[in-house]
């Protein structure tokens, strides 16, 4: 399928479809035109396109209705709908695509635990089969939008006596069940953006299960390198991303600027630029088929360039105030925010969240670069026996 | 406008790294910058103009970046960068870059007959302006005046002038022609492209044309960053296979979270040198090379620096080639503008003006 072809679709899909009348009914249809992410197969919402071609779709629908609240969307799109679309039975794909990309229902991830961070295989949760069904008891944390959410993605441990790795099974969650209790967690910034989620005697149909009992870090493999390729996407305008706030207030105050904070400013302009260069080489190269190792290392770029770059922006501007401590909800995570107090502080998440840069370093060392593992300690050993 | 290789560009680069795995590796290099144990000197030329006979005749590079109808094989600037990204990997003594880019593209505009011998390598030229001149400061370490067809004056720190056949001397807008000007190599700090002094005393010379110094200069400093990148990628190179088969403490050191973590950062900022050298090398634009040569000559040298560190003592020894790529790296730092200099530039480039 080409540009041409893609047109074609898109311009038979607003002959037939009101942009003008109701804005889910349009939504929906756009889905069922194969208009919603083209790269997905035919009757999920794509074409089997080529994914760069997702731009001509979007210019070609740029005035069109969107989704309400779309950056409460990031998990559902980025993470659960290929993890679904990879390991989903026929029938879990035909339920939850759908509204999830037109933002019906919201979805969060259920990964981390007190216990479990970097080290994610070690986590506790337990899901103990009870016939068709599940019950799952244990504490989740850092999760973004639980408090918005229909569905999220369950890593929990349904065999404790083998090693750490094999034990764990992957699970859709429904956020509405009994025994599921959402607490907001304050962040520095003061905002509450994520959560405390524990699951209490949460009965889950066998049905939510995605892929095979004791098969749940490979499926969630699947969903972690999206979130880093989501996370580290990376601006693709000269100029454009965190930087240019930074830039423009430069311009806007001649008093501020000091030989130093010059010389600082212009290093952090060029490591944005060739960060972004980077990205657009990375892009390159995958609509062309070579899937390049570049992705693993664009987040620990972002990661590093956001906080050096919020960090100058606070610095330069000699701005010693905060606009709001107030404890609220946020509506969706936001890196911008609503000033540079908000920003500099919201960016320290940034190397932490979605993989640490320093197991992104270790990813890269032995998978692209191809550096021996530390020696392991908890490899062979049953999950139940390690030390904790 | 695309930052990946063409199929051409790899092929081009597989037949340049072969002839250079066979003729020139860090061996054979290390033998050609054997020095008089007594008197310092070098006992040789350190080019191996062998080498370059088989680089510019029989792959045919010298003439890249000629037009088919002056003699040349009338590629573009991407092709040459590929070129120099695998003669930077060898740290090779060959006049490629002092000839083939930046006295071709310092003649290019006046298409002069001498281009379609420079095309086939029958002769080499150099440019007289000194290593150190940038874009911005094009007549740096020069003091030539013409009077009647004649030249006078010093220019420092010539690259590649002790190998040419011909020099090429920018006065004053104008390029001139000189063979038989008083060339004195110094002892340079990269061992594998010496700098000169070349001096002029009323030497005859002929005008070949006009010369934008600046132009030549802006040029050849997109196209150093892909140099660069061949030498940063040799040093991560190396370090990769020495951190993996070196054992201390029972374990090889690679396995150890304070060296892998090193080089996953080095191995980032050398994806960045990659797309920071494709983007000068197909948009040679203002930006873009100021852009290109305030990353990449850091990434270079940082690669080289590490190289030597991570490889513990031995990196420090004369017999260790890693010593070439520091020298390299550290030379092309300071050449053609260094990295605060493309900063600077870039401060009114994308309006990011300093204090008033």
């Amino acid at each position: 399928m080409n540009e041409a072809e893609i047109k074609e679709r898109v311009a038979a899909f607003l002959a037939e479809q009101d942009p003008a009348g109701d804005r889910l009914e349009f939504l929906r249809a756009r889905f069922d035109a194969g208009l919603a992410w083209v790269w997905f197969p035919e009757g999920y919402g794509g074409l089997g396109a080529p994914r760069e071609l997702q731009q001509v779709v979007e210019r070609e629908l740029a005035d069109t209705p969107r989704q309400l609240h779309a950056g409460m969307l990031a998990i559902g799109l980025g993470m659960a709908a290929p993890t679904i679309l990879t390991f989903g039975t026929e029938e879990q794909k035909r339920r939850f695509l759908r509204p999830l990309w037109t933002g019906e229902e919201v979805w969060c991830q259920l990964f981390s635990e007190p216990g479990a961070g970097s080290d994610l295989a070690t986590l506790a949760t337990r899901a103990v089969r009870d016939g068709d069904e599940w019950v799952v008891d244990g504490q989740k944390v850092w999760t973004s939008g639980a408090h918005h959410s229909r569905w999220a993605i369950l890593v929990a441990r349904t065999d404790p006596d083998v090693p750490k790795h094999r034990g764990l099974t992957y699970f859709i969650c429904d956020m509405q069940a009994p025994g599921v209790e959402v607490r907001p967690l304050r962040q520095i910034t003061g905002e509450a953006e994520f959560n405390e989620v524990f699951l209490t005697g949460v009965r889950l149909p066998d049905d939510l299960r995605l892929g095979a009992v004791g098969d749940g870090w490979r499926v969630a493999q699947t969903t972690l390198m999206n979130e880093r390729v989501a996370i580290g996407g990376g601006p693709a305008r000269r100029g454009g991303g965190m930087v240019a706030p930074v830039v423009e207030a430069w311009r806007e105050h001649p008093e501020l600027r000091t030989h130093d904070l010059h010389q600082r400013l212009l290093e952090l302009w060029v490591e944005t630029e060739v960060t972004r260069l980077s990205g657009a080489r990375l892009r390159e190269q995958l609509s062309a088929g070579q899937p390049g190792p570049e992705g693993s290392g664009m987040k620990l770029s972002f990661a590093r360039l956001n906080q050096a770059v919020t960090g100058f922006e606070l610095e330069f501007r000699r701005d010693l105030g905060y606009d709001d401590w107030a404890f609220r909800r946020s509506e969706s995570v936001d890196f911008y925010g609503r000033g540079p107090g908000y920003r500099y502080l919201r960016a320290k998440g940034n190397s932490i969240e979605g993989g640490t840069s320093e197991i992104l370093r270790n990813i890269v060392a032995e998978r692209v670069l191809g550096l021996p593992s530390e020696p392991r300690v908890d490899k062979d050993v049953p999950w139940k026996d390690l030390p904790r | 406008m695309t930052l990946l290789y063409s199929e051409i560009e790899e092929e081009l680069r597989s037949s340049v790294r072969d002839l250079l795995a066979d003729r020139c590796p860090p061996a054979a290099v290390l033998k050609r910058v054997e020095s008089d144990p007594y008197r310092g000197e070098l006992l040789n030329s350190v080019y191996d103009l062998d080498l370059w006979k088989t680089l510019a005749g029989e792959i045919g590079v010298a003439g890249l970046l000629v037009p088919e109808e002056l003699g040349g094989a009338g590629a573009t600037a991407s092709e040459a960068a590929v070129v120099l990204e695998e003669l930077g990997r060898a740290v090779a003594p060959v006049p490629f870059f002092t000839s083939s880019v930046l006295a071709t593209r310092a003649l290019l505009p006046t298409r002069d007959a001498l281009l379609g011998e420079l095309a086939d390598g029958r002769r080499t030229a150099a440019l007289v302006v000194s290593f150190t001149a940038s874009p911005y400061a094009p007549s740096r370490g020069a003091s030539v005046t013409v009077d009647g067809g004649r030249l006078s004056g010093t220019v420092t720190g010539v690259a590649g002038a002790d190998v040419a056949d011909v020099l090429l001397v920018p006065v004053d807008g104008d390029l001139y022609a000189v063979e038989g000007a008083s060339v004195r190599v110094a002892p340079s700090l990269d061992l594998t492209r010496p700098i000169a002094t070349v001096t002029f005393d009323r030497t005859q010379a002929r005008r070949v044309g006009a010369c934008d110094v600046a132009a030549v200069l802006r040029f050849g400093a997109g196209l150093l960053a892909s140099e660069q990148l061949g030498v940063a990628e040799w040093c991560l190179d190396t370090t990769l296979a020495y951190v993996k088969e070196r054992h201390q403490f029972a374990r090889p050191i690679g396995s150890f979270q304070a060296i892998k973590h090193r080089l996953a950062d080095l191995w980032l900022d050398v994806v960045r040198a990659r797309a920071a050298a494709r983007n000068a090398a197909s948009d040679p634009s203002s930006i873009s090379v100021a852009v290109a040569q305030s990353w990449n000559a850091g990434v270079a040298l940082h690669a080289a620096e590490e190289a030597l560190q991570l490889h513990g003592g031995i990196g420090m020894t004369w017999e260790h080639p890693v010593h070439l790529y520091l020298k390299r790296a550290k030379a092309t730092e300071i050449a053609l503008g260094t990295p605060g200099d493309h900063r600077e530039a870039l401060a009114s480039l994308v309006d990011v003006p300093g204090p008033e």
